[in-house]
């Protein structure tokens, strides 16, 4: 199990309580959502969550990249964390997508994820991130 | 002709040296199969019975001289002298090394190329109109959307791992020429009160479940493409299942919810994705546009055709239609000569055709869905020595949507999924109709040969459609009439219990008996049947 993190915060030490949990009445700031749980059932909630981790049962299943950008779009801050079958092909979009926190089953290998995330020197769309789309470096 | 700017350019070939690193951990045993098979499928590299197979992305299908000798290139360097082009309007390698794959990518990166996204459960290569901007009944030319949905599509990290393949179809006449309807999203370019639009229809699709897509947006202003269609995929990358892979495409989850439930919620997507900005600004539409301005053609009304020599007469009749400006036309190169694998070009073959867009069609080329190329831009003038240019490099085959122009997968001679060969089936077909008179008689007949349920050769969209099975460890073959994938899309239906090759060449020619015996004036096979039934059809090809 390997955690990388792009936030200076501490980590959260909790685990995060099951989507049904907090939706009944818990306290708690951390929240797991499992793949195919509709996240838009947080937003009401998002000011006081800290840490929400979405799994990645199979790399293969991308849900969790539209539950990460429908999280970031309504203003979530937090750490948003992508946990489970988390592969070095697929860390630019996760982080793309919003996901500050990588957490792997499988050994991933700090450097490689650097040397991914800088492999691609531009964008073309605009995303849950600062850099600009092509299309914006092209016409200002 | 859209040109790489330094951004199209540094991403193309930051994917290249991506892949090569990957292949290089491949090789040296750092990456098992396992983990680099869906990294090579990324890039378009499958492996197939005997070999890999490399899927080069033709975007919408055009292409100019440079490519295409690059493309010939490629096939005689790296593979056995050959391309093969596909349904989808792109270009297959059946016999690939995996170690030059690399070079191959930063070769095709030499003159704009890639491999990207031509497969995975992505979304692929944008098809279009292979008439376009030389069509005289489009709205417009469709490809500048095209090229910005090709933008949006690449390296998108939301849609990257989709439930299954995503297709994309835009085209902007009312003659569907690109099979819009049996596309995952098929748009359809309108213009309404002088304002542009889309008229965007989810959820078509073939295979397993063949399905012709219904109408979700009346009129999207094209500004808004990107917006909309982000909100189309998030709705079914929510929704899309995982559990079934002949269950995940988008058009079970329209046909599970109904069109309109799926309507509201991308509705309601919308208005949240709208606000976010992820349009191109127009700019970027206009630069794109400004590469794709039509060739400077000027009107000619004088020109005049010696139509003395019957065969150059008859190629004209069949392969050549007309242009948006007077004096110019459109000539169709048919890769279906008798006998032949439909869709295959030797590496000579390709030059020659390069040469031709180069010298007579304003340097451009089109490849069409149907597995032939178009030159779109040629002075009627030129006509003859086009002509026979082509005779001399055996590319004058003059049966353009007549029976022997057909479809065909490449089955059971290359694909790991095939049931039954669709290669030898074709040319079988093929030869039994070679007779011109007879193939002209029987007028357009779309005949297409899928070698499994997966309908790579659109079999469900042919009138006659051919799908290859296996039963009880023997190819067999199911015959089905009604199918369309223009305008009046439609799904063919199965007219009764199988064939074998040779049964099913015999029920061919019975089936095109009993529609001559039948016809009216005026009347295609399908006409014939939609008006008749299949009732027929099955009392003679059954007697
Ligand atoms: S239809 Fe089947 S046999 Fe033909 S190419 Fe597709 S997967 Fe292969």
């Amino acid at each position: 199990m390997t955690l990388i993190r792009f936030r200076s915060d501490a980590a959260h030490e909790e685990p995060g309580v099951t989507l049904d949990g907090f939706l009944g009445q818990s306290n708690a700031t951390a929240v797991r959502i499992e793949s195919g749980e509709d996240v838009r059932l947080l937003l009401p909630y998002l000011d006081r969550l800290q840490l929400i981790e979405i799994a990645f049962p199979t790399f293969r299943d991308g849900r969790g990249y539209s539950s990460a950008r429908i999280l970031r779009e309504a203003g979530y801050t937090g750490e948003l964390r992508a946990q489970g079958d988390v592969l070095i092909d697929q860390v630019v979009f996760l982080r793309r997508c919003g996901f500050d926190a990588l957490s792997s089953e499988k050994p991933l290998d700090e450097a490689a994820v650097e040397q991914a995330l800088a492999r691609f020197p531009y964008f073309y769309q605009k995303a849950a991130e600062p850099r600009a789309p092509v299309w914006k470096l092209r016409h200002g | 002709m859209y040109k790489y700017d330094e951004y199209d350019r540094a991403l193309v070939d930051a994917r290249v040296e991506e892949f090569r690193d990957q292949v290089q951990r491949r090789l040296s045993g750092a990456l098992t199969e396992d983990q680099f098979k869906p990294l090579r499928l990324m890039n378009g590299l499958y492996l197939q019975l005997h070999a890999y197979m490399l899927r080069v992305a033709i975007p919408y299908g055009t292409l100019d001289s440079r490519q295409t000798r690059m493309l010939a290139h490629i096939a005689r360097k790296y593979d056995r002298g050959y391309g093969h082009f596909t349904t989808r309007q792109n270009l297959q390698y059946n016999w690939i090394k995996l170690d030059d794959t690399p070079d191959i990518l930063a070769e095709l990166a030499t003159v704009e190329m890639h491999a990207i996204q031509t497969s995975g459960n992505c979304i692929r290569n944008i098809s279009s109109d292979q008439y376009a901007g030389a069509a005289a009944d489009e709205v417009a030319d469709p490809r500048p959307y095209a090229e910005l949905l090709r933008q949006w599509s690449t390296f998108h990290p939301e849609f990257s791992l989709l439930p299954r393949k995503f297709k994309i179809a835009v085209i902007a006449a009312d003659e569907d020429r690109a099979a819009m309807k049996l596309h995952d999203i098929g748009l359809k370019l309108v213009r309404r009160d002088g304002a542009l639009g889309f008229e965007v229809y989810v959820g078509g699709g073939q295979g397993r479940t063949p399905m012709v897509a219904p109408l979700i947006r009346k009129f999207l202003p094209a500004d808004e493409l990107v917006s909309y269609l982000e909100a189309c995929l998030r709705v079914y990358n929510r929704y899309g299942r995982r559990d079934n892979i002949y269950k995940a495409r988008i058009k079970i989850l329209i046909h599970e919810i109904g069109a309109d439930q799926y309507r509201a919620e991308v509705e309601e997507e919308y208005l949240h994705v709208k606000a976010l900005g992820i349009d191109p600004p127009a700019a970027e539409l206009e630069r794109i546009q400004a590469m794709f301005a039509p060739p400077p053609l000027v009107r000619d009304d004088s020109v005049t055709i010696d139509r003395s020599n019957p065969a150059f007469a008859l190629w004209l009749d069949h392969q050549v239609v007309k242009h948006k400006v007077p004096g110019h036309a459109i000539v169709t190169i048919s890769l279906k000569p008798i006998g032949g694998i439909p869709g295959d070009a030797s590496a000579d073959q390709i030059d020659v055709i390069a040469d031709l867009a180069e010298r007579f069609s304003h340097d451009e080329l089109r490849i069409t869905h149907a597995q032939n190329v178009v030159l779109p831009h040629v002075h009627m003038g030129d006509l003859a020595e086009v002509w026979a240019a082509l005779t001399a490099a055996g590319l004058a085959t003059p049966n353009l949507d007549l029976i022997s122009d057909i479809i065909a997968c490449p089955g059971l001679d290359y694909c790991s999924l095939a049931n039954a060969r669709s290669i030898p089936l074709a040319q079988k077909l093929s030869e039994r109709f070679a007779d011109m008179d007879r193939q002209r008689d029987l007028g357009e007949v779309k005949l297409k040969i899928s070698g499994c349920i997966n309908a790579c050769g659109h079999h469900h969209a042919g009138h006659i459609g051919i799908l290859g099975v296996d039963r009880k460890g023997e190819e067999n073959y199911q015959l089905s009439f009604g199918g369309s994938g223009a305008e009046d899309a439609s799904v063919g239906r199965i007219i009764g219990p199988g064939f074998s090759e040779d049964g099913v060449v015999d029920a061919v020619e019975t089936a095109l008996e009993t529609y001559r015996s039948l016809r009216t004036e005026g009347e295609r096979f399908l006409d014939t049947y939609r008006r008749i039934g299949a009732e027929p059809f099955k009392a003679a090809i059954y007697a």
